[in-house]
């Protein structure tokens, strides 16, 4: 070909093209699969709150089995009987509770507004489930969760998602071993909402003891751990009101 | 008649073994540090970076002769990293499953350094065919060094391959456990993942003199 790419007017031309036919590619794609990517992001949510009242289809041992997605819509409005958003001391109903974002109720509370709380109470042979979102920070990135309670405080399931932990360590925390050991543990210490730590000199390792607000730590995974533990306790924390009402009028 | 001629074979089969990207040209070791704690995260990365090298060593060829010199970098940058968000999002619609188990590694991808260093060696000089098959040869030998960190990493940290107990349950103490193995916990973290790199370059090197560098 007969044009000089050594020139500036080349160069800057060529960049222009490039960004141009880069742009219009990316835009394409993002706008054309959002809604897709939207849809698979709702029913995920939905399985995963699902997952924490222990409806799931997990069959062997160690593997993670949600509900299966053709059928999400419907096991969660049998199993979730209400949504609630706790604002202030305003509780109201509202079924689309589950699609609150936490991270821009964080980003309003920090501002000076009151936050919008999401709560669901599912019901599973007779029993109720009090189930909270939750979330935190691990060592790369976010994590977030949710933990199902009976009217007892004693934590009926658990489930843990991340963003970016490491392969390997800290993103064991969505283990089915590691969530496993979350049930029947307490998240009252005496009548403070302590939580539920990730120990790592926890002397504990099968977990046999429920009422120590302990579990046991994940090796190499220090941060992530830290941060589940704290990311526990805060949430539990801000709907500690609601809680109470609840423990001392079951 | 032979698929590839000689030369072209070479081109795949040079960097699984005596030209491999790792353990030769010590590229990508920031990926295979980070990601090997696990087998099956090695398989996913490997499988992930030959898609990118194959289609990305393409593209900068099909383009080699119209590139700016002087913004190549800028260009090869450009081309991966469009890749990778293109087939993150298509994952992210079509296989949502999938696109959470890469979520890091979407980002180490770009990053990698043995796929900008194919781009600027070797697909801006080549045509098409070649680069692909160079393309596909390199993240081959990244993606069997991978895989071999992963297995040992796996299997000697948590006792486990793919997820699977092959060496019996630490807590329940049975299999191995039973007659008092215990899992090295330190196989977990990178350090221990640099160390068996060198074990595979001691290795490679004592089967092939050749490849020991003069001082």
């Amino acid at each position: 070909m007969a044009v000089n790419t050594e020139k500036n007017s080349y160069t800057v031309i060529f960049a222009v093209v490039m960004v141009v036919i880069v742009g219009t590619l990316l835009a394409f794609f993002a706008s054309s699969l959002s809604g897709k990517i939207k849809e698979n992001e709702r029913l995920e949510k939905q399985q995963n709150i699902l997952y924490a009242m222990g409806v799931n289809e997990n069959e062997d041992e160690g593997s993670v089995n949600f509900v299966s997605t053709d059928k999400v819509a419907s096991e969660f409005d049998k199993y979730i009987k209400e949504q609630l958003v706790i604002e202030g001391d305003q509780i109201t109903e509202n079924d689309e509770a589950y699609l609150i974002d936490l991270k821009k109720q964080e980003t309003a509370a920090k501002a000076g507004n009151t936050r919008k709380l999401p709560l669901f109470i599912g019901e599973k042979d007779g029993e109720k489930y009090y189930i909270i979102p939750m979330r935190g920070k691990g060592l790369w990135d976010a994590i977030w969760g949710f933990v199902a309670l009976d009217d007892t405080m004693t934590v009926q399931g658990v489930f843990f998602d991340h963003k970016g932990e490491t392969p390997g360590l800290g993103a064991n925390i969505k283990q089915r071993y590691f969530m496993d050991d979350f049930k029947g543990e307490s998240i009252l210490d005496g009548t403070e909402y302590a939580g539920i730590a990730v120990a790592k000199g926890n002397n504990d390792p099968t977990n046999e003891i429920k009422d120590d607000n302990e579990v046991d730590a994940l090796a190499g995974a220090t941060i992530t751990g830290d941060g589940l533990s704290a990311m526990i306790k805060e949430s539990v924390n801000l709907y500690k009101s609601y809680l109470e009402t609840i423990r001392t009028n079951k | 008649m032979a698929l590839l001629s000689k030369k072209d074979a070479n081109l795949i089969l040079d960097p699984l073994a005596d030209n491999n990207p790792i353990t030769i040209q010590v590229l990508g070791i920031c990926s295979a540090l980070a990601i090997t704690a696990e087998l099956k995260a090695s398989i996913v990365m490997a499988v992930s970076v030959l898609f990118v090298m194959g289609v990305g060593n393409v593209v900068i060829s099909l383009m080699r002769n119209i590139i700016p010199s002087k913004i190549r970098i800028i260009v090869q940058l450009v081309v991966v990293a469009t890749l990778v968000i293109i087939v993150d999002q298509v994952l992210k619609a079509f296989a949502y499953e999938l696109s959470k188990t890469l979520s890091v590694f979407v980002g180490l991808i770009i990053t990698n350094c043995i796929i900008m260093g194919r781009f600027e060696a070797f697909a801006l000089a080549n045509g098409t065919w070649r680069s692909f098959l160079d393309g596909i040869g390199n993240a081959a030998g990244y993606g069997v060094i991978l895989v071999i960190i992963g297995f040992f990493r796996e299997l000697l940290g948590s006792g486990t391959l793919l997820g699977y107990k092959v060496l019996g349950d630490p807590i329940a103490k049975t299999g191995l456990y039973a007659i008092g193995y215990e899992n090295n916990g330190f196989m977990l973290l990178s350090p221990m993942a640099l160390i068996v790199v060198g074990l595979i370059i001691w290795v490679q090197r004592s089967r092939n003199k050749a490849l020991i560098e003069e001082n």
